[in-house]
């Protein structure tokens, strides 16, 4: 059997930043592992612990420097990865949900997948919406936000939870092969051992661009432009308290007073 | 002149707030547009949904009779058939657990490119401007899409529900369901957590995010919330890491909570946090980064770092 887990290095943003143009300048950018992918990886090298003859493949769409971030994917167990970039990527501000789909389509055709594992969301540009979206272009069905799994394979059914807003789960059968969005908290992501680190140096990750997916760049022209970006305006009225913490902790102190809070 | 399809969302028997307000916001897409408001609801009591959904902007409500809930590929089916039929040009959810779980195979099958989690539209120009957050809410992005046909998905709280009644055609669509199709079952619901406290009970909650860093720094909020009589709560990563239960998750998909006073301690203000305690009546947010988006919530900030602020708070106290 065969996992793909989607994953994707996304950027964290400094406390202090300044935009150009449309994008974030790259000295204020940090990048790791997205969040939800973290747990992604970890559902799939647990299925592999628990079921025999599983490979995970981590598959990711980003430049070079992002193999960084996936060589943690390796070290925490995936077994090999594939890295989707082409110059016809570099210059997209915005690669929108289709041209991920067309992309990622493209991947799972050549590795014919049982299961494909993403997460929920990205940390950076939030749209939440690729794995859904894939699992319709690849004629999989699917499961968004997935908070427990258990996975019958004989069956051919993922037991899921669906979590919902306000503290309540969905329970969902679904029949494989299905794509899962992952949500956090569905399990504790491991730490990359030495060992792993190790082994992860010797990991394939196989670079592919358009022309190895038989893609072409009108494929991945993505429908939205991002025309702005600036930091929001902010709402805030808040009064604040400033000087030495101890000042600060005083006034804050004499305000929750006043409310009667506390004595 | 574009229609504009929205669907409702209801769950258990009960509508949810974001189906009134996906009205204001789909009346609001098709006035720029220029094309009528449709609305779809899909399974359960879709008669008596019906009802309560005929407010003012609505023109015609379309009922699809197919099942009792939510089931995603009934919802992929039949509005992938309904916007087809009433040949409509945007169509809007809510971007909800469920939104997210059928809007963006119903753009994929359609071909119609997705934006989801959107704050503003537009569509009075040629095509659609739409307004959404990324980086954790640390910057605001438009982004411009030249077509007059596809999926948006509106983030909750951010349009005002509709509120008077109306008097929209009803209308019941007959979707044509091919059952082979229908993979996946919805076998029940759970409710998360239960446990010691409640924390939407509480005057006074003192909340913990990741800014704590580790399980054994909680208890320095522990000691704080002790020192105010009040309660702990805390956002997802917490409960996540397994350092509080579940009953202490504060925000969309945790609790809901409107305390006299909130103060938050190493929380960013992502969306999903806001969603659970913006309505707390005094929000006080303790955090290092001065742009960090649980500022524009807050009444009293405080810009520095929580392990210096709250033991010298905690020392007021005591
Ligand atoms: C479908 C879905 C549902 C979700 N439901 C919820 C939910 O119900 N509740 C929820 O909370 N989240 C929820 N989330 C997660 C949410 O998106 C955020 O990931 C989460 O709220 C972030 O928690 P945080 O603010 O504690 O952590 P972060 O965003 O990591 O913020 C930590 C903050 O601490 C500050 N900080 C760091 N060190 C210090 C210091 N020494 N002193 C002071 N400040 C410091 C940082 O500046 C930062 O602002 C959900 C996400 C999804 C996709």
């Amino acid at each position: 059997m065969k996992v793909l887990v989607t994953v994707k290095e996304v950027a964290e943003v400094e406390d202090d930043f300044e935009i150009e143009g449309t994008e974030i300048g790259s000295q204020y950018l940090n990048y790791d592992l997205n969040e939800w992918d973290d747990y992604a990886v970890e559902e799939g090298v647990q299925i592999s612990e628990n079921v025999d003859d599983v490979e995970v493949v981590a598959v990711t769409i980003g430049p070079e420097r992002s193999e960084e971030t996936i060589r943690m994917a390796l070290a925490k167990g995936a077994d090999r990865a594939v890295r989707v970039w082409d110059e016809a990527l570099e210059d997209i501000d915005l690669l929108d949900v289709g041209a991920k789909v067309r992309l990622l389509e493209a991947v799972v055709e050549e590795e014919d997948p049982d299961l494909v594992l993403s997460g929920v969301q990205a940390g950076d540009d939030a749209f939440g919406a690729t794995g859904v979206a894939l699992a319709d272009a690849i004629g999989f069905e699917w499961a968004a936000v997935v908070n427990h799994l258990d996975l019958d394979v004989d069956e051919g059914v993922a037991h899921v939870h669906r979590e919902l807003e306000g503290g309540v789960d969905e329970v969902t059968d679904v029949e494989t092969p299905a794509v899962l969005t992952i949500q956090t908290g569905i399990n504790e992501p491991r730490y990359a051992s030495l060992r792993g680190i190790r082994q992860a140096q010797s990991k394939e990750i196989a670079p592919k661009d358009l022309s190895d997916l038989g893609l072409s760049a009108e494929d991945v022209e993505s429908e939205l432009r991002l025309t702005d970006m600036y930091e929001p305006e902010t709402e805030s009225d808040a009064t604040y308290f400033e000087g030495s913490p101890e000042e600060e902790a005083g006034q804050l102190a004499d305000m929750l007073r006043e409310k009667g809070v506390a004595e | 002149m574009t229609d504009v399809l929205a669907v409702a969302e209801h769950r258990r028997g009960d509508l949810r707030d974001v189906s009134f307000e996906v009205i204001t916001a789909g009346r609001e897409l098709a006035d720029g547009a220029g094309g009528d408001l449709h609305l779809a609801v899909i399974g359960g009591d879709v008669d008596g949904f019906a009802e309560r959904l005929n407010r003012e902007g609505v023109d015609v409500i379309h009922t699809v009779d197919e099942g009792e809930e939510f089931n995603h590929d009934v919802y992929a089916q039949a509005l992938t058939q309904l916007y087809d039929e009433v040949d409509a040009g945007y169509l809007l959810t809510p971007n909800s657990v469920n939104g997210l779980d059928y809007a963006p195979a119903v753009a994929n099958g359609l071909d119609l490119p997705i934006v989801t989690d959107v704050v503003e539209l537009d569509a009075s120009g040629d095509g659609l401007v739409a307004t959404r957050e990324m980086y954790g809410s640390k910057v605001e992005t438009t982004n411009e899409l030249d077509a007059d046909r596809a999926v948006v998905t509106i983030r909750g709280a951010e349009w005002p529900p509709a509120e008077e009644s109306g008097d929209a055609e009803v209308s019941a669509f007959d979707a044509d369901i091919d059952e082979s199709a229908v993979r996946s079952t919805v076998t029940g619901f759970e409710e998360a957590g239960g446990g010691d406290v409640d924390i939407s009970d509480a005057d006074v909650l003192v909340s913990v995010g990741r800014g704590i860093e580790e399980e054994e720094n909680l208890d320095l909020v522990r000691d704080l919330a002790d020192a105010l009589d009040a309660t702990l709560s805390a956002s997802r990563p917490i409960v996540d890491n397994d350092w509080l239960p579940k009953n202490r998750q504060v925000g969309q998909s945790g609790k809901v909570v409107t305390p006299d006073v909130y103060i938050a301690i190493g929380i960013s203000g992502a969306v999903q946090h806001v969603a659970g305690m913006k309505g707390s009546d005094t929000i006080v947010a303790i955090n290092t980064d001065p742009n960090a988006p649980i500022f524009d919530l807050a009444d009293y900030g405080i810009v520095d770092d929580l392990f210096d602020v709250v033991p010298a708070l905690i020392e007021e106290f005591e």
